[in-house]
């Protein structure tokens, strides 16, 4: 085990190279010249050398590419052209919000599509089954950002019942920075008005994100929970009168737990990236809204800061949950 | 359908066996009776609007925002125009946009998949190391760079998210190729004295399309959805050209009062994926026994 978790650390070194060499090249393979973007229309051909050779794009690109790398292991993630801030100081910032709301989301996912693919499987072929099925097929096809629009049209526009947009109410004082996210920031201080007020804000936008997954949890749950009811041994449990909740609870909650690792691996990526879409739509500043005022305007250290991170999270969480398999389930070997 | 030697009765059986089982399926139909009719729009789009002239840019503003009524079924925007023709022009074009992406990612896909399965070695292992570094890259936010790097245009924007979906066609091309290349008929061909391009493009490749087509249909919901999102977010199609996305997004800023501008174009992304996603389903249900229930 211990021999196998080393091995699997060993052989991410390769894998982050890899991401980085990859990001690099892309956004250098693009066309696009994000120095004279940055120094306006009027800029002269001189104050345009001098941006260059201070961003040090004049020089060769396998020089460019090792300053960059070498700086990402310092903790320096490049500089914005635009705005001139470090891009390891913006992720600080906007990293967190991005990640507490991907994780609203898969809480969201997991709290409703496991009980909803149970009463599917225990109800199978009749109206509930149905309905279950019908609303996850739904929810797949649902684009993100319509689903986010209708909300705030219907929950903050007319019923007024949640906050429109934002994470937190700009005239109130938010809890003390400790993780970057505001829910668990205000847990830590014991301000229960600031964790209301962030959790008002952060349903609209979870609850958008999270139908795909929650759909796939739902129809994972269904079809495990109806595999594991047809078993033998199951058959046998019952014809010895032991309850259908029972059986239930002794054998489906272990697939409850691995279908769950398996959406969360799925979909983690999908999440991170597809943020952009929900944060636009209610101006949540993480780092889907970084990213696209990056992009528009070509500024590409800030892009290629976002696109590694997203990578690195995407990578090292597949793998935690590689290893989380083998101890839910100890058929899954380690080799 | 006369038959000469045990194959073909068989496989004609199979055929009609899978047209029952799909007629059989209702999810698959409406699936189905939903492209159908957005094929019908797309191709007769301009000809039966009640408005045409709005589709390639015309203003009435002594008709803005409009409510919905027998004249203006989807109501009109801030320009005037009338939504119930826009929606049905974006039918032509979310459909050449999606068909474009899943085909420029098969292509790539099916070319280096095929190569890496074909040629094994450390050809596989540079291509798939690649197909797997794509993977984990985050997708949209790759379309969205490369789009805006492009500049405006629909091409532009089908080309940028082709660059991110091809990884998945890699994969699955690979892992066929290797499926076929071992057996009996490739062997033969070999020892007949066949090059490898003839296999490969011959004996083959013919072999393992179902499944790349399976995905193709599987996908195309996805990627209509992908180019809806980049239109949403601003990069890739500029008005006037009627894409649902960012109809959508014009129509956010005049919420809540004129709900029509959003509501209609978005309903018409969510019935097209969902029409894909089912009639993809149905015919991977067909032709792929083992995913079957």
């Amino acid at each position: 085990m211990i021999r196998f978790i080393i091995r699997r650390l060993v052989l991410l070194v390769p894998v982050f190279i890899g991401l980085t060499l990859l990001v690099f090249t892309i956004s250098h393979i693009l066309p696009g010249d994000p120095v004279k973007l940055a120094a306006g229309p009027q800029a002269s051909a001189e104050e345009i050398a001098s941006l260059t050779r201070e961003f040090g794009m004049d020089r060769p690109l396998p020089q460019q590419y090792w300053h960059y790398a070498s700086g990402l292991l310092q903790g320096d993630w490049g500089q914005s052209v635009l705005t001139r801030r470090p891009v390891a100081a913006d992720l600080k910032i906007y990293l967190p919000a991005t990640l507490e709301l991907v994780f609203a989301a898969i809480i969201l996912a997991i709290v409703i599509g496991i009980p909803a693919g149970l009463l599917s499987a225990i109800t199978a072929n009749r109206w509930p089954d149905y309905l279950i099925r019908i609303l996850s097929l739904a929810s797949i096809a649902m684009p993100r950002f319509f689903l986010a629009l209708v909300l705030q049209l219907v929950f903050a526009m007319s019923l007024a019942w949640l906050p429109l947009n934002g994470r937190f109410p700009i005239i109130d004082l938010p809890p003390p920075t400790v993780t970057g996210m505001l829910t668990l920031d205000s847990l830590l201080a014991g301000d229960w008005l600031a964790f209301t007020t962030s959790c008002e804000h952060l349903l609209m936008p979870a609850l958008a994100m999270s139908l795909s997954p929650l759909a796939t949890i739902t129809r994972m749950m269904r079809a495990s929970t109806l595999d594991v009811l047809q078993q033998d041994f199951v058959l046998t449990e019952r014809a010895l009168g032991l309850s259908q909740s029972l059986i239930i609870l002794k054998y489906v909650l272990r697939n409850a737990f691995s279908s769950t690792l398996t959406v969360i691996g799925l979909y983690i990526g999908w999440l991170l990236s597809g943020s952009v879409l929900v944060e636009t739509v209610f101006d949540w500043p993480g780092i889907g809204l970084y990213a696209t005022k990056a992009i528009v305007t070509q500024d590409f250290m800030p892009v290629m800061g976002v696109t590694l991170s997203i990578g690195f999270i995407f990578v090292l969480v597949n793998l935690a949950i590689d290893l989380l398999y083998g101890v839910i389930n100890p058929k899954v070997r380690y080799q | 359908m006369t038959n000469h030697n045990g194959a073909h009765p068989s496989r004609w059986q199979n055929w009609q066996r899978s047209i029952y089982r799909f007629r059989q399926s209702g999810l698959s139909i409406a699936g189905l009776a939903i492209v159908l009719v957005l094929m019908l729009i797309a191709v007769a789009g301009s000809w039966i609007v009640p408005f045409p002239e709005h589709i390639s840019g015309g203003i009435n503003t002594a008709a803005r925002f409009k409510p919905p009524s027998s004249l203006y079924w989807f109501g009109t925007n801030e320009l005037g125009q009338d939504v119930f023709s826009l929606v049905m022009a974006g039918a032509r074009v979310s459909l050449i946009a999606g068909f474009g992406v899943v085909m420029i990612a098969a292509i790539i896909g099916g070319l280096i998949g095929a190569l890496a399965g074909y040629a094994g070695g450390w050809i596989d292992d540079v291509l798939m190391r690649l197909t797997d570094l794509m993977l984990t890259l985050p997708s949209l936010i790759l379309a969205m760079a490369i789009a805006a790097a492009l500049g405006a245009g629909l091409d532009n924007m089908v080309f940028a998210i082709s660059m991110s979906w091809w990884p998945g066609f890699a994969r699955l091309m690979r892992g066929e190729v290797i499926a076929k290349k071992e057996d009996l008929f490739v062997q033969a061909a070999r020892a007949l004295g066949a090059s490898d391009s003839r296999i490969l493009l011959r004996h083959v490749l013919p072999n393992v399309m179902s499944p790349i087509i399976i995905k193709m249909s599987l996908d195309m919901g996805f990627a209509i959805l992908a180019v809806a999102a980049l239109g949403f977010i601003g990069i890739g199609v500029k008005p006037p050209t009627p894409e649902w996305g960012s109809l959508l997004s014009l129509a956010r800023g005049y919420l809540p009062d004129y709900w029509w501008t959003a509501i209609f174009p978005g309903l018409a992304i969510f019935f097209a994926v969902l029409g894909f996603n089912l009639l993809g389903d149905g015919l991977r249900d067909l032709f792929d026994p083992k995913a079957r229930r």
